[in-house]
């Protein structure tokens, strides 16, 4: 039976990756001066169960950290080791590299091998410095020296390839045995097994040669007294060592134990050659002047015998055919058989001779016996405990983003349907069609419910965000030798699975802005009467359709001053008496800083602008508040999805096009004397005190209209950004809920257009990127400057 | 009948892995994400072997084999403790709470497989 073990990677990949983001979490409220052992336990789990994984799955790089890792925690929760702060920054780091470990697996993206060896040393010597000396059992498992990050998906099988050898030794010195497997670690994975009488057994399993095997012995001792055999093991799996390999040789057909007296090394290793023809062999340990092997092999034993007899005198053999290869027991103090990975400690307790159903009978009667003392005292807590986790398991289940992309996209569908069906069903007489129409109604409000159940698969919390800025936070405010305390409120908060990827970027931009120039050092802080720890708070909650994000620290305030300077010098368009607000604003100009030094946090320019183009490609809106010297708040607005948006069709000639909603102010029709043009600017409309730049939608697109003169057609004012601007347009149609489809994928990026959508009738509208034609309509006409 | 096992282990993937060959060649499989969940599984159905993690929440390992050898109908049924350790002590501590054998991990799916074909057959 072959089963494919990259079937189960993606589960340890999530797993893993969960594993991780619990140990940072832990690690980061880790009390150093008194750690809670729950929680060093649990962290120590993770590593653990990481670990377990890693070396099943063959993915050995991870193995060798988890391994150290999980070493040095076992012993500072077992209170043999104190917990420092340093320990904790070294996990951290840990942590990290073992992240990026995975994503090398998974993704195939680059591992950074030197930080790998850097953070294994360094957990060594943290491992030598606690405990004197670090007694690492040996890893359980072959560690392979290559660390060779590959995607999943081109090698599935990231096993060690290599053959097996088994290496016997004559009688040696201890420390010359030590040696000895020091050398042969060069080669490979080797493992020691100690024989009765003094002798050792290594096995090795390498890529390297026979000859270059004897050439590393030789600098130890005489070649001549080595018995090499190399093993007929079939590919070995990752985990299985040369001698695991063997005995799983000897699942399948019959096994033999041969016993052989007074035999030569010599002869011994030809008769292990001669054997390996039938099946598998295996060495076992020496006793006296008696050797053994174990032969898996269908043959009979005759055959057996006539191999043998090549080699040896066959009076001097005997073959024992083996019930269970399980007979074949080696001596180990608590087993009574041990193949090294695997033993008994007694024989295999006889099947059960009563049958499985009167075993039922006695269990249910014993259920029904209540009077069972110990057993019924706790067994109400337990049920509680199954309950919770039974519930655990089925409430949540994985399920591939394409999956809920593809369910999205057919609701999509069918809200276009049940349009249509709307549409074609409202000219019908409502007397002569009633049950038919009551029929449509109750199908838009299911449709309504079905659309935003299936949406609500697509939100996610935003603790999925949040939780990656604790480390950041503590990480940037070390280097910078400030205190902050950071808190998150509404964590709890969803969003659209595609915003939240997107939102990372700029939030960890606003986060790193407050604590490199908004929260100040300790010594400023008290000089100014604040607390030294500064603080900083992130906070998400729902405001009417759009969910609001604030980055608010209590540092120290935007400064007008420095900002308008800044802004003169910069060559910005500015007024001293311009409001706060708009001044704030400046600082999302191109490459604007006012940061006195850059530093390698923040400061070089970039970024503000970068932080606000992403926002607004969301659709979201980014605003400031703040006082010079009490910090500052930067409050994001998103709209709660991308995939659905309120929009007001309007018609220009024969096309129909969907404005977003969330960019309409107002409409007019203006008086004809309102509209005026002015040299080199284009046209202006006065809209009560205010004079708008003027976009004729039909040259924008080069479109045929109903009317050229605006005072026919309908002015739509659009505000983005705080700038306005009236769009002239025909007639409005109506005001509804769109599926945005994107065009890209279907077509390709259009100037102007987010987007499209199908109509009720089954036509299709585009949907305007009300952004993007205002500074297009700016970029022909200079910003106008009457007042 | 189909001989049924009850696999504990809070590694999900790993739990799956040795579900998915355990099932591919025959066998019920039950699984549980720690001790506690494992031995109210195992209360609840009586399985033919028992294969348990060590270190779990709730409950560990020995601690599940400790309880499931207190059942009047657990004593005979073989239970292996998977474990990351092979060191005596371990194995002792193994022994002294009643697990049959112990199997090292990690393993391969075939070599899982030899070994509960050689213990429940």
């Amino acid at each position: 039976m072959t089963i494919d073990m990259s079937q189960f990677y993606q589960v340890f990949f999530d797993e893993s990756d969960e594993l991780l983001a619990e140990a940072e979490r832990l690690l980061l409220e880790l009390d150093i001066e008194n750690p809670a052992s729950e929680d060093l336990n649990a962290i120590f789990r993770a590593a653990h169960s990481i670990k377990g994984g890693a070396a099943t799955f063959g993915m050995n790089d991870m193995t060798e950290i988890t391994h150290v890792l999980e070493n040095l925690l076992d012993r500072i929760r077992k209170n043999e080791m104190a917990l420092t702060a340093e320990h904790v920054d070294v996990f951290l780091a840990a942590k990290d590299i073992l992240k990026m470990q995975l994503d090398g697996h998974r993704h195939g993206a680059a591992v950074d091998l030197d930080a790998v060896s850097d953070i294994k040393m360094t957990l060594q010597n943290l491992a030598q410095q606690g405990g004197g000396q670090a007694h690492l059992p040996p890893v359980s498992q072959p560690v392979s020296e290559v660390v060779q990050p590959v995607a999943v998906e081109k090698q599935p099988s990231a096993h060690p390839a290599g053959k097996g050898y088994l290496i016997q030794l004559p009688e040696l010195p201890e420390k010359d045995v030590v040696a000895l497997t020091a050398e042969l670690e060069l080669l490979g994975i080797v493992e020691k097994k100690p024989l009765k009488d003094g002798k050792h057994i290594l096995s090795l399993v390498t890529d390297e040669s026979l000859d270059n095997i004897v050439a590393i012995c030789s600098f130890v001792l005489d070649p001549d007294d080595l018995i090499i055999t190399e093993q007929a093991a079939g590919p070995v799996a990752a985990g299985a060592s040369a001698v695991e390999a063997s005995s799983t040789a000897m699942d399948s057909g019959k096994s033999f134990l041969l016993e052989i007296s007074d035999l030569s090394d010599k002869d011994m290793q030809t008769l292990v050659s001669e054997l390996e023809l039938l099946g598998k062999v295996q060495q076992q340990p020496v006793s006296g002047n008696k050797q053994s092997l174990l032969l898996a092999t269908e043959d009979s034993k005759e055959n057996i015998l006539a191999v043998s007899s090549f080699v040896v005198d066959v009076d001097k053999l005997t073959v024992t055919q083996q019930v269970h290869a399980v007979a074949a027991a080696s001596p180990v103090s608590v087993s009574t058989f041990d193949e090294g990975d695997f033993g008994l400690f007694d024989s295999i307790p006889a099947p059960v001779a009563t049958p499985q159903i009167s075993q039922h009978e006695t269990k249910a009667v014993e259920d029904n016996n209540a009077a069972v003392p110990v057993e019924n005292k706790r067994v109400a807590p337990r049920r509680e405990a199954d309950k919770a986790v039974a519930s655990q398991e089925t409430t949540s289940i994985r399920v591939g983003i394409e999956k809920v992309d593809q369910l999205i996209n057919l609701v999509g569908e069918l809200v276009i349907t049940q349009a249509m069906i709307e549409q074609r069903t409202s000219t019908l007489d409502p007397m002569l069609h009633e049950r038919l129409l009551n029929s449509v109604g109750q199908l838009t409000r299911n449709t309504r419910d079905l659309q935003e159940a299936v949406m609500s698969i697509r939100m996610m919390p935003m603790d999925y965000v949040f939780s990656r800025f604790p480390r950041m936070v503590r990480d940037l405010a070390g280097k910078l030798g400030k205190k902050v305390e950071f808190v998150t409120n509404g964590a709890a908060t969803e969003l659209d699975k595609g915003l939240i990827e997107r939102i990372v970027d700029p939030l960890t931009h606003l986060v790193r802005n407050s604590v490199d120039h908004g929260i100040e050092s300790p010594e400023i802080r008290s000089a100014a009467g604040k607390n030294p720890v500064g603080r900083l708070s992130l906070s998400a909650g729902h405001q009417g359709g759009n969910i609001i994000i604030e980055v608010s620290d209590d540092g120290a305030g935007l400064n007008r001053e420095r900002i308008l300077n800044k802004a003169k010098s910069s060559g910005l368009n500015v007024s001293d008496n311009m409001p706060d607000a708009d001044v704030w604003q400046l600082i999302f100009a191109p490459g604007f800083s006012t940061a006195e030094k850059v530093t390698d946090v923040s400061g070089r320019g970039v970024g503000m602008d970068v932080v606000k183009r992403n926002i607004t490609a969301m659709g979201g809106v980014v605003d400031i508040r703040s006082a010079f010297g009490y910090g500052t708040t930067i409050s994001i607005s998103l709209p709660l999805t991308l995939a659905i948006l309120d929009g007001m069709s309007v018609r220009v000639g024969d096309e129909v096009y969907i404005l977003p909603l969330s960019f309409v102010m107002e409409s007019l029709q203006p008086a004809a004397d309102d509209v005026k043009d002015v040299t080199g600017q284009g046209r202006l409309v006065k809209v009560r005190e205010d004079y708008l730049p003027l976009i004729p939608l039909y040259q924008m697109f080069n479109i045929e209209p109903l009317y050229r003169e605006p005072e026919k057609g309908i002015l739509v004012v659009l505000q983005v950004d705080g700038k306005k601007a009236a769009l002239f347009v025909d007639e409005l149609v109506g005001q509804q809920q769109v599926v945005v489809k994107n065009l890209e994928s279907n077509y390709r990026k259009v100037a102007g257009i987010s987007g499209a959508t199908i109509l009720g009738d089954g036509g299709v509208s585009l949907i305007l990127d009300v952004a993007n034609l205002l500074r297009s309509s700016r970029q022909l006409i200079t910003e106008p400057s009457i007042h | 009948m189909a001989k049924t096992i009850l696999t504990v282990d809070d590694s999900g993937s790993l739990r799956q892995m040795v579900a998915f060959s355990l099932n591919a060649a025959g066998y019920q499989v039950i699984e549980a994400v720690d001790g506690e969940d494992g031995l109210n599984k195992a209360k609840a159905t009586l399985v033919d072997l028992v294969l348990t993690d060590q270190n779990m929440p709730n409950m560990d390992g020995l601690t599940l084999i400790k309880s499931l050898r207190s059942l009047s109908n657990y004593q005979k049924v073989p239970i292996l403790m998977l474990t990351t350790e092979s060191s005596d002590e371990v194995k002792a501590l193994g022994k002294a709470a009643g697990a049959t054998g112990w199997l090292v991990k990690p393993f391969d799916p075939k070599r899982l497989l030899d070994i509960v074909q050689r213990v429940i057959g």
